[in-house]
């Protein structure tokens, strides 16, 4: 895929080294091009692109809140329609909090309204922003400040929230996970949703150098191996058909991806078997 | 130019059929409902061209209201109670934004124990959120508030929001005869909102909503109380020019019979038209009695409400909110404000009927001031 030159996400942004968030934006705009509005969610990427007076959004963009901005974007939408401007993309930037938890109502009424709008989970599986809580999307085991580890607990005892499926079961017309460590399947799908009439949900998941706990310069690597154990799957769901996008060709233990990381250093073997055969169901499944 | 027999929901459906808004977003909450309704079918019958977003909560009601106007387009939303109550976060954003959205609040008591009957709690209670607050006491008021709220929130010295707010049910499902003014008029008065402080452009990107830090909020913040104060003047220019074009007198209080009154009684909404009965009767009886109705609540009208009342010996505020532990919050400002010695009364609250027998004894209990607030209409003596 021929990447544009341009960049929409200007550098000098605030984000941490290694950031795994802004790397995700930085390609998804490189696909929308500059005819795009962008309306974020209060969380990491808002607060590191927007420092006052200076903006890293070389398009337009608007933030109000943290659980409104699928509504946000839901009100813009309707004013580039009034204005006539209906070629223009909408692109809506969440956390997993702003998505899983605080903003999944505003998101399942503009999904079910069927606005033309792209909403892109940037999942970094905690709120970061305010130093690594547990969110919906904290995967099992993790320890975060509000699932610690200790000697009553392993941290994280509740399964992932599975949002794709839940905007999938909205009927959706384009729906698909994506990991930033393979950014043409990410823009792809990105390219897709800007295509497709109608509303789009794409789940990114971005590895977070301080919430996950490993050295900045292994963000992608760490995008990989979660792709390569099996642990995130990369798929889409276009008009309700099913397709895994990207199989590994020997899939890797669990145990490295696990190990390669502070959230889930604390866990036991036995722990660690516990997710290896969930996962093994799932891939199996899935013909992975 | 028409006149028909409606109710204030209807009238303020009406209003915002005028200024044609390119966005509705909405959702129905009892007494505001019928409003959504009434758009929704000049919606559907092709006689109004508005973007109608039906959504699911007020909270994203009035976050699609600030996408909306962040885009650059004229907004309409409207709500009551609870749903003010839950648009209250983003009520603040909306106002720091400096975005002129025109909300119409069905005044309604609030939560716990629920109530769907008509108080002034809920828009009180957003006094602090920067938004021009305007009372109306009736249909007629309420469409032309509205008309008179865009023109002064998208005024470029103001860009502050209006919440144009009326007594749920009192007003809202009673009916009178509301003059509907001609669609040429109200373009002579109401021009197109073109924004040049905030639009969502491909053409010239820009971000709204940014992060700050110490050293830009505070000053902020300031820029939004000196465009509260600028937005006296705009408002004092759209009730003359409305005057001009319309022929209906507004003004910031409204001085019923209080010129040369001894007594006079202060409240704002839809109550004033009973006070105005019993002042009436009472002046009929000879006695120095009058009113005086507060229509702009926010920006607080001071110099207004002072020279309204200095002349008379005694001054009754009625409120239909508590600030609890403080009292009514009109009668609280009023004292503040202007330094005049006044008694608070608290009427009204969850619907509680005020009959012209209440106002009568609240002008008694005027004349023998007292700090200590009177609540008016309890059941019991032994409250």
């Amino acid at each position: 895929m021929e990447l544009p030159n341009k960049e929409f996400l200007a550098p000098g942004h605030r984000g941490c080294a290694g950031c795994g968030a802004t790397i995700g934006v930085r390609l998804a705009l490189k696909v929308l091009g500059e005819n795009t509005v962008a309306i974020s969610a209060t969380g990491c990427v808002e607060v590191i692109t927007t420092p006052y007076p200076e903006t890293s959004w070389e398009i337009p963009w608007m933030h109000v809140a943290f659980e409104n901005a699928s509504a946000v974007a839901s009100g813009v939408e309707a004013a580039l329609k009034a204005q006539g401007k209906t070629d223009t993309n909408v692109v809506v930037f969440g956390g997993d909090g702003g998505t899983a938890d605080i903003g999944l109502q505003s998101l399942s009424g503009a999904m079910e309204r069927e606005h033309n709008l792209i909403y892109i989970c940037y999942d970094n599986e905690a709120y970061m922003n305010t130093g690594i809580q547990r969110s919906g999307a904290t995967p099992y085991g993790a320890s975060t400040t509000t699932s610690p580890h200790g000697k009553e607990s392993f941290g994280e005892n509740k399964p992932k929230k599975n949002m794709p499926m839940i905007m999938a079961a909205h009927g959706v017309p384009y729906v698909a996970t994506a990991s930033i460590s393979y950014p043409e399947d990410l823009m792809k799908k990105v390219k897709k949703a800007a295509e497709i009439e109608g509303p789009a949900y794409i789940h990114l998941q971005q590895p977070c150098t301080t919430g996950w706990g490993y050295n900045p310069a292994q963000t992608i690597e760490l995008g990989r191996l979660a792709v390569e154990t099996g642990s995130w799957i990369l798929y889409e769901i276009e008009e309700g058909e099913f397709k895994v996008t990207y199989k590994p060709i020997q899939r890797r233990m669990v145990k490295e991806y696990l190990d390669a990381q502070k959230r889930f250093k604390h866990l036991t073997d036995i722990e660690k078997e516990k997710i290896q055969s969930h996962v093994d169901a799932i891939c199996t499944e899935l013909k992975i | 130019m028409v006149t028909k027999v409606m109710s204030a929901n209807q009238a303020i459906a009406e209003a915002v059929k005028l200024a044609n808004p390119e966005v509705i977003p909405v959702y129905p909450i009892t007494p505001q409902t019928t409003i959504s309704e009434y758009l929704a079918k000049y919606v559907a019958d092709g006689d109004l061209d508005s973007e109608y977003i039906m959504v699911e909560s007020e909270h994203s009601a009035i976050s699609a209201s600030l996408g909306a106007s962040g885009t650059g387009v004229r907004v309409f939303t409207a709500t009551s109670s609870q749903g003010l109550a839950l648009m209250h976060e983003i009520s603040f954003a909306a106002a720091g934004l400096r975005l002129p959205v025109v909300m119409a609040d069905a005044n309604r008591a609030l939560s716990a124990p629920l109530s769907i009957w008509n108080d002034q709690q809920d828009s009180i209670s957003e006094r602090d959120a920067g938004w021009i607050q305007i009372y109306a006491e009736d249909g007629q008021e309420a469409l032309d508030s509205i008309l008179m709220a865009y023109r002064i929130s998208e005024d470029k010295n103001v860009l502050l929001p209006s919440m144009v707010c009326i007594d749920g049910f009192i007003l809202t499902h009673t009916v009178d005869p509301v003059n509907i003014p001609a669609k040429e008029d109200v373009n002579k008065f109401l021009p197109k909102y073109k924004p040049d402080h905030a639009y969502l452009d491909t053409k010239k990107p820009m971000s709204i909503g940014t992060f700050t830090d110490p050293s830009y909020y505070m000053d902020a913040r300031y820029d939004m109380e000196l465009a509260m104060e600028r937005s006296q003047e705009i408002i004092a220019k759209a009730h003359t020019e409305f005057s001009e074009i319309f022929g209906r007198d507004y003004d910031f209080v409204e001085k019923y019979r209080s010129e040369d009154a001894d007594v006079i009684i202060v409240a704002m909404g839809s109550i004033c038209s009973t006070i105005k009965d019993v002042v009436d009767e009472l002046r009929d009886a000879g006695e120095k009695v009058g009113l005086v109705r507060v229509r702009v609540f926010r920006p607080f009208p001071k110099t207004q409400i002072y020279e309204a009342l200095k002349g008379a010996s005694k001054i009754g505020v009625i409120d239909k909110n508590v600030c609890f532990s403080i009292g009514g919050v009109l009668a609280t400002e009023i004292r503040s404000n202007t330094g005049l010695d006044v008694s608070g009364f608290i009427v009204g609250l969850g619907g509680r009927d005020i009959k012209p027998s209440d106002i009568k004894e609240i002008m008694e209990k005027t004349k023998n001031p007292t700090k200590q607030t009177q609540w008016i209409g309890l059941k019991k003596e032994e409250h």
